[in-house]
């Protein structure tokens, strides 16, 4: 006779919130985000007005607003929040697709020192001062982030590989575009210009209007959609390299092109609100946990998130120390950290 | 002949680890590749499989070098079960088998019905249907292995090729297994560990020993006592059974 054991049947109830569902709930939290980082400030701006001022300039309607106060709305707080949701975006694709590619968790521009090299190119620009325009910064940002993104890679490789080999090279990396910059800000900057990229490097939307965003806005578009037509590579790579090459992935091909669609992002956002950290770490676990790791729906959804919790990071910046405004770096810090020590954990229980 | 590996070489770490080998992988048979830990085995099927570049020789694909096939077309037609593998990403069973669609999908095509069939069909061969929804990371490591082998055949390929599928598997899986891979039209390529069950089911053998290529045949012809012994090490007996003529080997303890 045989006995039949029932095997233990552990069917998975798994929810996972669909993209039309989270794109919902994140523009609403956008819009509130928005709202605040538009009505907060040392000029109280009261709801009525700003709606006024959105009709003036969005649908050419001819309402009377204070000029000074729709100065404050527009040019201002509204640019300030574009650029804080377009730089989110753009570092949490970068994070999404660096944690696939080097099936790291950890992977991210700032960790992996792309950020650092980023920062060095700008700075060296700023000293030095070539040609000193919106193109020669983002420029020297692009090239110092391709530098460490070779730096990292060469190191990780020679090391013999491996996943965790690569935040080591990180690491190293970060140190090493790090003293360098420094090096460049101690022997040739002066007071006013350390000052000023000292701030900077904390990350800085003060300086952010429509010109910056109007750059950055493109850079993300177009990062975004190499991205999701790569999404399917993406997937491919969660049993590792050789298991996607052998369901027919391009991979040196697909890494070579996202490594440079990555460093391009970092650099240009970089090069206008300065090195933020750990939004690219935080967001994209946050967000794969709501949606699931299929990057087709990951990407959107991350990108959206970024731009949110940027935005909300942005108007705690302005309200945690009455009468002074942090840099935001410090602010995505506060968060980011005890994110990325509770990811750590997690991975070290589950190896 | 539609896989065949040409006087392949490959080194690594200065030392050279496959040595001219030619084979080829009859088709739509079941072929054994046996050989002992560290023969070149992995090395060899990674080679046919074109995760790997020769360093001489060539794996042909229909006559055409595979290095020259684009990534893609391959994995349309030739599918590969690692011997083991891992990930951090958190999936159930069925998005794994689902992988296997990859290469016949364009970047923004639909999930289209012929995929939903061949993932459905892939875990009900491997009886895998009941546990598509359970999480890959919950899976036993048989189970996993189950999962790999139904991506593979969700690749819908012509040539199969598999690193000791049989690991982790219970006796019956075993069995079970190498009865499917049989039953498959598609030209299977397997490293076994088990002798007896490499002469049960594989149409042929090739035996492989310090990167090259000792003989290949029908599995009867092949393993002979001499053979055995000087490959594996091992003094052996070989049976014939006069019903089917497959034979059985007893090993002996010296
Ligand atoms: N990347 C590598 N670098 C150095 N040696 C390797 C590498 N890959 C395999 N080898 C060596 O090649 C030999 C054959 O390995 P493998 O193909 O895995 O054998 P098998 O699968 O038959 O056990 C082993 O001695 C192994 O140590
Ligand atoms: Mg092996």
């Amino acid at each position: 006779m045989t006995v039949h054991v029932q095997a233990e049947v552990r069917p998975r109830s798994f929810r996972r919130l669909g993209l039309p569902a989270f794109g919902l709930i994140a523009l609403a939290a956008l819009f509130l985000a928005a709202a605040g980082a538009i009505s907060i400030g040392e000029v109280a701006i009261p709801p009525a007005e700003i709606l006024k001022v959105l009709g003036n300039r969005l649908f050419g309607m001819d309402l009377a607003v204070d000029p000074i106060r729709e100065g404050i709305v527009w040019h201002y707080r509204l640019s300030r929040a574009a650029m804080a949701a377009s730089a989110g975006a753009a570092l949490a694709i970068c994070g999404t697709v660096l944690q696939a590619l080097l099936r790291n968790p950890l992977a991210e521009p700032y960790l992996l020192g792309i950020s650092a090299g980023a920062s060095t190119g700008a700075v060296l620009v700023m000293v030095l001062g070539i040609g000193a325009g919106t193109v020669t910064l983002p420029g020297g940002a692009f090239l110092g982030a391709g530098l460490a993104f070779a730096f990292v890679a060469f190191l990780a490789h020679g090391s013999g590989g491996g996943t965790e080999r690569v935040i080591l090279a990180g690491i190293a990396g970060s140190q090493l575009f790090n003293a360098a910059t420094s090096f460049i800000v101690t022997t040739s900057a002066n007071a006013e210009q350390t000052r000023g990229i000292m701030f900077w490097l904390l990350g800085s939307l003060g300086g952010a209007r429509w010109a910056d965003t109007a750059l950055a806005l493109p850079v993300l578009a177009v990062g975004l959609a190499v991205c999701l037509f790569r999404a399917r590579a993406l997937d491919a790579f969660a049993f590792g390299e050789d298991a996607a090459a052998s369901i027919g992935i391009d991979v040196s091909r697909v890494r070579t092109e996202l490594f440079a669609v990555t460093a391009l992002l970092t650099a240009a956002i970089i090069s206008l609100v300065g090195a933020v950290g750990f939004v690219g770490l935080v967001v994209p676990h946050a967000t794969r946990f709501l949606v699931g790791p299929a990057h087709g729906r990951l990407l959107p959804a991350s990108a959206l998130a970024g731009g949110v919790f940027m935005v909300a990071a942005d108007v705690l910046s302005r309200i945690v120390v009455p009468g002074q405004v942090l840099p935001i770096g410090v602010v995505t810090a506060l968060f980011g950290a005890p994110a990325f020590a509770f990811i750590l954990w997690r991975s070290r229980r589950g190896a | 002949m539609t896989l065949h590996a040409c006087d392949i070489a490959w080194e690594a770490g200065g030392q050279p680890i496959v040595r001219g080998v030619t084979l080829r992988v009859p088709e739509g048979r079941l072929l054994g590749l046996v050989g002992p830990n560290g023969s070149g085995k992995s090395s060899l099927l990674r080679l046919l499989a074109g995760l790997r570049r020769g360093s001489d020789g060539a794996v042909l694909l229909d006559h055409r070098p595979m290095s020259a096939v684009p990534r893609r077309e391959v994995a349309r037609r030739l599918a590969f079960v690692e011997q083991q593998v891992s990930t951090e990403v958190v999936l159930t069973a069925r998005e794994v088998v689902a992988l296997g669609r990859t290469p016949h999908r364009g970047a923004w095509e639909a999930w289209s019905e012929a995929d939903h069939a061949a993932v459905s069909a892939a875990l009900a061969r491997t009886g895998m249907a009941d546990r598509a929804d359970q999480l890959w990371s919950t899976l036993s490591g048989g189970e996993r292995q189950r999962i790999q082998i139904a991506r593979a055949l969700a690749q819908e390929p012509r040539e199969l090729l598999l690193d000791e599928p049989t690991n982790h598997l219970d006796i019956r899986h075993q069995l079970d297994l190498l009865k499917l891979l049989q039953s498959l039209d598609t030209s299977c390529i397997a490293a076994l560990h088990d002798l007896n069950h490499a002469v049960a089911f594989c149409d042929e053998i090739a035996v492989v020993k310090d990167g090259t290529l000792v003989i290949q045949g029908r599995p009867a012809d092949v393993m002979t006592v001499d053979l055995i012994r000087s490959v594996f090490e091992v003094a052996a007996t070989v049976r014939e059974d006069p019903e089917n003529g497959r034979v059985r080997l007893d090993f002996l303890p010296d």
